[in-house]
């Protein structure tokens, strides 16, 4: 049984201009444990496609299961972060991480406070910035406490709209060894959307490359866990770089 | 080029001192002319008194002022915070369906469009000749920026924001209690900077009109008997002493709202549970 199976998924957006259709009949397995990226060009249904899995977005036609089951049953496995960090400027941090257990009404008191505590020092949050609000912190900071709402509840799948698409390369390369820690320790599924190729090829194992709505192909990663930095700048990554980008060349003709 | 750019920025912006002298020296210029004008023309003081006298005038009825401001003072307030209730729950039941929001938003256009001074003796025959009728009209000249700004900060919320609250499974009054409202707060802040000054007026405005019953002793009754006696010094310091009282709610409102805008932009006390 795969995480996440899409099966024959469509969805139209009816506007002024007519119907548009966004995701054209598109099947995709996603395995436990796997960091799977959808990787294409703007409007290729990519953000559609994980809003779909997430059950934000209906599907006219088609299934979406989680672990065998209905989305909507199995929502609490699931975590979105969004493209952008989408917290509540007048809460804390520690108050935002906190949010989705005062939405469930769900475990309070000690083994909350120290799941919290660890969550946050595993995104790289010193004790002194868990009482900042959203206007004190830096744009990668903000992500961060996005990544540990999103952790908090202790998700089997993550859904990443471009969470990085806002930061400079330097925080995106290092936010990207974080969320590599983070699915090593905890074997999480993760559905990453992004424009980026490189960061594609270096967080993932399999690169699903979308065009107008469907999956055009889907292209295994060769390196193996764990991946450092290092990876970056050798030949090998080049060479497999150069490949996604013909492919993604390749789905857009 | 950049540092020649950075310097005419600065020194485009006025010093403090001058921010300070430059409306001072505006007002002793006009009370200079008026001064000069009325002793040149010998205007009768009922038609425009000199400067000096106003001032006279308001210190020798400064007892009198302060009571009726005092007065004026509760009855703004009243409508202010009635308005404030009102609008915030009109403003609320707007965000909470379409349907509410087409069927009735013409009708708060058509409250804010109508001439308060048209109905008020409408108001006073429903309502009476006391304050209840002075905060009635207060809060209906001061409901609409809140309705507006409220309404707007209920529904201009983030749509990652509603999705998340979505993706946890929130409740529709969870999402009001714990992202809607507290979304607009900084609307009603500004609501309630608009609203302040229009809550004074509308007391005023009341206050004229229930002034000939005698059951009320505002500042709108004192404008009312110095102007029948044709007392305009006296009168004149009313309409400053009115206006004293919308600076000074105004102030208080844009203190307050600082305060409380303080929560969505510095930090606060860490809360470990």
């Amino acid at each position: 049984m795969f995480a996440i199976e899409c099966r024959d998924l469509q969805v139209e957006f009816h506007g002024r201009r007519g119907t548009q259709r966004v995701l054209d009949g598109l099947s995709l397995d996603v395995p436990q444990g796997q960091i799977v990226s959808l990787l294409g060009p703007s409007g290729c249904g990519k953000s559609t496609l994980l809003r779909v899995v997430a059950g934000l977005t209906p599907a006219q036609h088609g299934k979406v299961s989680i672990h065998g089951k209905d989305v909507q049953s199995a929502r609490s496995k699931l975590a979105f972060v969004f493209q952008e960090a989408a917290l509540l400027p007048w809460r804390t941090v520690w108050q935002n991480v906190r949010l989705p257990f005062e939405i469930r009404h769900a475990r309070n008191g000690p083994q909350l406070e120290s799941d919290m505590r660890h969550c946050l020092e595993v995104v790289g949050f010193q004790s002194s910035d868990w009482h900042k609000r959203p206007a004190q912190l830096s744009g990668g900071m903000k992500m961060r406490a996005s990544i540990a709402r999103a952790l908090i509840t202790n998700p089997e799948i993550l859904l990443l709209d471009e969470p990085f698409a806002a930061l400079d390369d330097m925080l995106r390369s290092r936010l990207n060894d974080l969320l590599l820690k983070i699915v090593s320790e905890s074997h999480r599924t993760m559905l990453f959307v992004t424009h980026n190729i490189g960061e594609a090829v270096y967080l993932s194992q399999s690169i699903a490359i979308m065009s107008r709505g469907r999956i055009a192909e889907l292209v295994e990663v060769p390196f193996s866990y764990p991946r450092s930095a290092e990876l970056r700048s050798t030949s090998e990554f080049a060479s497999f770089y150069g490949r996604v980008s013909e492919a993604l060349y390749r789905s857009e003709r | 080029m950049a540092g020649r750019d950075f310097r005419s920025h600065e020194s485009s912006r006025s010093p403090r001192w001058l921010t300070i002298a430059a409306p001072i020296a505006v007002f002793l210029f006009v009370t200079l002319i008026w001064h000069t004008l009325v002793v040149a023309l010998r205007v009768p003081q009922f038609i425009l008194p000199k400067p000096g006298d106003v001032l006279t005038a308001m210190w020798n009825q400064k007892t009198e002022l302060i009571r009726a401001s005092w007065v004026t003072l509760q009855a703004s307030l009243l409508g202010l915070v009635a308005s404030a209730v009102l609008g915030s729950i009109v403003a609320m039941m707007f965000s909470q369906s379409r349907w509410i929001r087409t069927a009735f938003y013409p009708y708060v256009i058509f409250l804010q469009t109508v001439p308060i001074v048209a109905i008020a003796p409408l108001l006073i025959i429903w309502s009476g000749t006391g304050l209840r009728t002075v905060v009635l009209v207060s809060c209906i000249i001061s409901i609409f920026p809140i309705i507006s700004n409220v309404t707007s900060g209920l529904l201009s919320i983030d749509q990652n924001q509603l999705d998340l609250f979505r993706m946890q499974g929130a409740t529709r009054w969870q999402t009001l209690l714990k992202l809607r409202i507290p979304s607009a707060i900084p609307g009603l802040v500004l609501g309630l900077r608009v609203s302040c000054g229009l809550a004074v007026i509308g007391a005023i405005v009341g206050e004229l009109f229930v002034a000939s019953s005698g059951s009320y002793e505002g500042l709108g009754m004192v404008m009312n008997a110095k102007q029948a006696n044709l007392k305009t010094a006296e009168l004149m310091g009313t309409i400053l002493a009115c206006t004293c009282l919308g600076i000074l709610l105004f102030l208080s409102v844009q203190f307050l709202g600082s305060v409380i805008l303080r929560r969505w932009t510095r930090d606060a006390g860490f809360e470990s549970s």
